[in-house]
């Protein structure tokens, strides 16, 4: 590939997610539709099943899913040059609209009308959160141990103020040591909720 | 130095945000709220206007608070450290090790981690009601703002209403009620 198709090629890798960026509201999951249509359907860059399993990967890796399956495509296409790209693409348009905001966010915070609007927001917002919870609740949770570890950690975080970043560290060692501990003890543990 | 400080929060976070943006909020509301950049009422309204922009809203918060703290270069910094993580963790599963997600190892990790994320999730959301009133003394304020509360989630759902409505409608109801 000669230089110059090679730089077309990363532009148009970055065009790609650059255009899916500010069209996808309401987090991370409402782009994946987008970039399976713009680079399965439309560029033919990868074949469907390899994109889920992108997608599958994206999901488990530390990260925004729309930013870790672009940043992953774009490896798959141009290597590092290729993930950088398609990184900056998909954040560059939602970085700049989110900068606009916070600049205007500060102008009309004092107005009465938005601070009032903000009273009602802030109760939505905490509506927002739980519906998170309960969403990822639903695969999380399905036997006893899941359902102890969920109660015991927003306990512990409430009562004792372990920092998260802890609490986090020690769920990927405590889900390997149950795991092992059950088996030793003779238990099999469904690693997610279709296992059979 | 702020940039700094904000840089190696975000990036801390950005190393441990498994399972999407809403796991991550009481972790940023923690590190915002200890280094004095902002309060946990001012950080709601962070995440309604995190929610309200395009994109994910981990990222969008971290931008948020990067500007809100230190102006462009503070959101700049932030950003980066927030997809810094990513980017590495990526490249090296995407050049060693492909089928990481169907490692035993890491599907056990993730046995743990998925309750201990929705543990994290149900504790933000309780925070966030009693730092906003929706949960407190009895009065007809902590009410109504119950029953916003309570009608979002149903929109949610029931009616699998978009968050952004939500938002919106909620807004609409703040400026008629109060």
């Amino acid at each position: 590939m000669s230089l110059k198709t090679n730089w077309r090629y990363l532009l148009q890798i970055f065009l790609s997610f650059f255009k899916i960026g500010p069209v996808t509201f309401g987090g991370g999951y409402a782009m994946i539709p987008m970039i399976e249509r713009e680079v399965v359907q439309k560029r033919k860059w990868v074949k469907t099943k390899e994109v889920s399993e992108i997608f599958a990967i994206a999901e488990s890796v530390p990260g925004a899913i729309a930013i870790n399956s672009a940043t992953f495509i774009g490896y798959r296409l141009a290597g590092v040059k290729g993930a950088i790209i398609a990184m900056t693409g998909v954040l560059l348009p939602t970085f700049l609209i989110v900068v606009a905001l916070s600049i205007l966010f500060l102008f009309i915070k004092d107005n009465p009308f938005v601070e009032s609007a903000f009273v009602g927001i802030r109760a939505a917002i905490v509506a927002l959160i739980a519906f998170a919870a309960y969403k990822i609740g639903l695969t999380a949770i399905y036997d006893k141990t899941t359902l102890v570890i969920t109660i015991l950690t927003a306990a512990i975080l409430y009562f004792l103020h372990i920092h998260p970043v802890l609490i986090i560290v020690g769920g990927i060692g405590l889900g390997i040591a149950v795991v092992n501990v059950k088996k030793l003890l003779g238990y099999a543990t469904r690693l997610d909720r279709n296992d059979k | 130095m702020v940039l700094l400080d904000l840089f190696w929060t975000f990036l801390l976070i950005g190393f441990v945000s498994f399972g999407g943006g809403y796991a991550m909020i009481p972790v940023i509301e923690l590190e915002v709220s200890q280094h004095g950049w902002m309060t946990t009422q001012e950080f709601t309204d962070v995440i309604a206007v995190a929610g309200m922009s395009p994109g994910p809203i981990a990222t969008n918060s971290a931008i948020f608070v990067g500007y809100q703290t230190a102006g462009l270069s503070g959101a700049i910094v932030s950003a980066l450290g927030m997809v810094i993580p990513s980017l590495l963790i990526i490249l090296i599963i995407a050049t060693f090790f492909f089928k990481f997600n169907e490692l035993h190892i890491v599907k056990s990790a993730f046995y743990g981690l998925r309750p201990i994320i929705t543990g994290l999730i149900i504790y933000a959301a309780l925070n966030f009601a009693i730092t906003n009133n929706v949960i407190g003394e009895i009065s007809w304020h902590t009410f109504s703002l119950l029953v916003i509360f309570l009608l979002s989630f149903f929109a949610l759902m029931k009616l699998r209403m978009h968050p952004i409505f939500v938002i919106a409608l909620a807004g609409v109801y703040g400026i008629v009620l109060y």
